[in-house]
């Protein structure tokens, strides 16, 4: 695989991003499962506790549970605590409009963008990740697999 | 790609004719149709906002906004709980700049004309939406209850789309507003559970925690619940799926409108997951809404989503005039219909009396504010044992109605271990 291929993503909330991927195995409430004060996964039972959300691209296969994620969406992204962008496998209602309203509201976005399940499937935390306005991105992996005997 | 064809009235409020706030909802309700794909709006008969409780700035930030420029909802709109219980506004500490935040965010919600229902149990008011109906709800339980057990047609809409909608009473055709949507994609089937555990209360939040998990944002049908199963148990295992999963919608084949079988259920076409839930999946999914065993009791929490009357008249049963140990703090959370319906029935000061805390407006977990007395604190909610640990940094302990009020009144953790064990 060419690792700089471009790939086709739907574009959510448009936008622009050039950063680090943290790929969630599950899914995340951000309702009460991201600190505001830390900008780190708050679950307890999120297999990532701990990692840092902020100024990463977040990817996970799609958000959970709460309304209230919309609200704490936005407020980290006014916080300048949230996510650069996100990557989903599944559009996501409840995270759009957070991002929606944080841009209306400061002015400051949080692309969304909508994956192929094959090219989801192929992101690795720490991966660079190259989102543009139209929903193309690329993937850089973070360090090459080592080649069989050098 | 699909193209969005929006009606001359959509274009109208598009172009300021209902002032600023209108157009602006409607072009944030435009975005998501064309983030959706939707092809047209439909109208909604009613709102449900959920963004009323302050989590920070934006919170006010975004319905001040709206209600500087005139903002007017279109469609009746209901407010889910706040961060204050106006009724008791003592209940709970809090400091001036947090009350100062609560207040400007109902504030600004009841300017736009909402009505200020505080409630995250909507459905619970005779006014409920009809079967077939598109509503605008947000607040996760109340979506899950109004898709699955009364058959209206909502999406799972977030914070702040929830006003949007209010105001311009328009949203994405798209989702659960379609017939082709509602179909389950997975099905569980219940095993060898005891006459007595299927009756039972707390089945239904574990279930619907166990459910959630598993099928993720997948439509789950259920097969094999009793006909006896009421509302409340609908309501608790709705509100335990929507915290665990994304479920939006479940069908309950048999019982719920959309399920008189499972063919139906699932549209005629087959699962994509098929998963038989036995006893042991159930134990250990009870297990796991408990952070800590046997630890101290100090507080008990009950009414999540909000009690209905009901569960308040069991509550009474168990109770049998029995007083709450004094070193407990019990909490029950309500609605304020319910509460004047206790009121009239003079069980409010009874419950009182008998140590039993009402808390209405709000709810114990959403906001770090209320005294738990630095124990474990034990609840019969799965939707309070799965948030309440990472909310209020709690630890919990789960167990059904009749263990909350027997540990309650015993002052520790009482547990009925028979009601778990295989039927002999």
């Amino acid at each position: 695989m060419n690792p700089s291929r471009q790939h086709e993503g739907r574009p959510i909330v448009a936008g622009e991003a050039d950063g680090t991927a943290l790929v969630l195995q599950e899914p995340l409430s951000l309702a009460f499962g991201m600190s505001l004060e830390t900008g780190r996964v708050a679950d307890i039972r999120a297999p990532q506790l701990g990692a840092l959300i902020t100024g990463q691209i977040l990817v996970m296969p799609v958000g959970r549970g709460s309304s209230t994620a919309s609200t704490v969406l936005a407020e980290a992204i006014r916080l300048g605590v949230g996510p650069m962008a996100i990557v989903l496998r599944e559009v996501d209602e409840i995270l759009a409009i957070g991002a929606i309203v944080a841009r209306t509201l400061y002015g400051r976005g949080c692309p969304i963008l909508v994956a192929d399940t094959a090219d989801f499937g192929t992101i690795r935390t720490g991966d660079r990740i190259r989102i543009r306005a139209d929903g193309t991105y690329t993937i850089e992996p973070a360090v090459a697999a080592p080649k069989p005997g050098g | 790609m699909t193209h969005l064809a929006l009606e001359d009235r959509d274009r109208r409020v598009l172009r300021g004719r209902d002032g600023r706030a209108g157009q602006l909802a409607m072009e944030i309700v435009v975005e998501m149709a064309e983030a959706v794909g939707a092809r047209q709006l439909v109208d909604v008969e009613s709102a449900h906002v959920d963004g009323c409780l302050a989590i920070g700035q934006v919170s006010a930030d975004f319905p001040e906004l709206l209600a500087a420029h005139g903002g007017r909802v279109a469609v009746p709109t209901t407010l889910n709980v706040s961060s204050l219980d106006l009724l008791h506004p003592d209940l709970s500490e809090r400091d001036a700049e947090t009350r100062d935040l609560a207040g400007r965010v109902m504030d600004a919600y009841l300017a736009l004309g909402c009505r200020p229902t505080w409630t995250c149990a909507p459905y619970l008011a005779p006014d409920r939406p009809a079967f077939g109906s598109h509503i605008a709800w947000a607040e996760s339980n109340a979506i899950v209850f109004a898709n699955s057990v009364l058959g209206a047609r909502t999406n799972r809409y977030g914070d702040f789309f929830d006003i949007c909608a209010g105001l311009t009473g328009r949203v994405p055709l798209a989702g659960l507003h379609l017939s082709d949507e509602r179909r389950a994609r997975a099905v569980f089937r219940l095993h060898g559970l005891s006459e007595r555990l299927l009756a039972s209360e707390t089945l239904y939040p574990v279930l619907g925690y166990l459910v959630g998990d598993l099928t993720g944002t997948m439509i789950p049908a259920v097969v094999g619940l009793p006909a006896s199963v009421s509302e409340d148990q609908f309501k608790a295992f709705g509100a335990a799926a929507a915290s665990s999963g994304g479920v939006a919608l479940f069908h309950a084949v048999g019982l719920t409108p959309e399920a008189p079988t499972l063919e139906a259920a699932l549209a005629g076409r087959a699962p994509e997951l098929e998963i038989d839930l036995t006893l042991e999946a159930l134990v250990a999914a009870r297990d796991q809404l408990s952070t800590r065993e046997r630890h101290a009791l100090s507080a008990v929490s009950i009414g999540t989503p909000h009690f209905s009357i009901g569960e308040f008249s069991d509550l009474r049963r168990l109770l049998r005039g029995r007083r709450v140990n004094e070193a407990i703090r019990f909490y029950a959370s309500t609605g304020r219909q319910t509460h004047a319906q206790l009121a009239e029935r003079g069980w409010l000061a009874e419950l009182e009396a008998l140590g039993v805390q009402i808390v209405t407006d709000t709810c114990t977990y959403v906001r770090p504010f209320f005294d738990f007395g630095g124990g474990t604190v034990m609840t019969n909610s799965a939707k309070w044992a799965y948030y309440a640990p990472m909310s209020v940094g709690v630890d919990v302990t789960f167990g059904s109605l009749a263990e909350c009020v027997e540990s309650a009144i015993a002052g520790e953790v009482a547990r009925d271990d028979e009601l778990w064990r295989p039927s002999p």
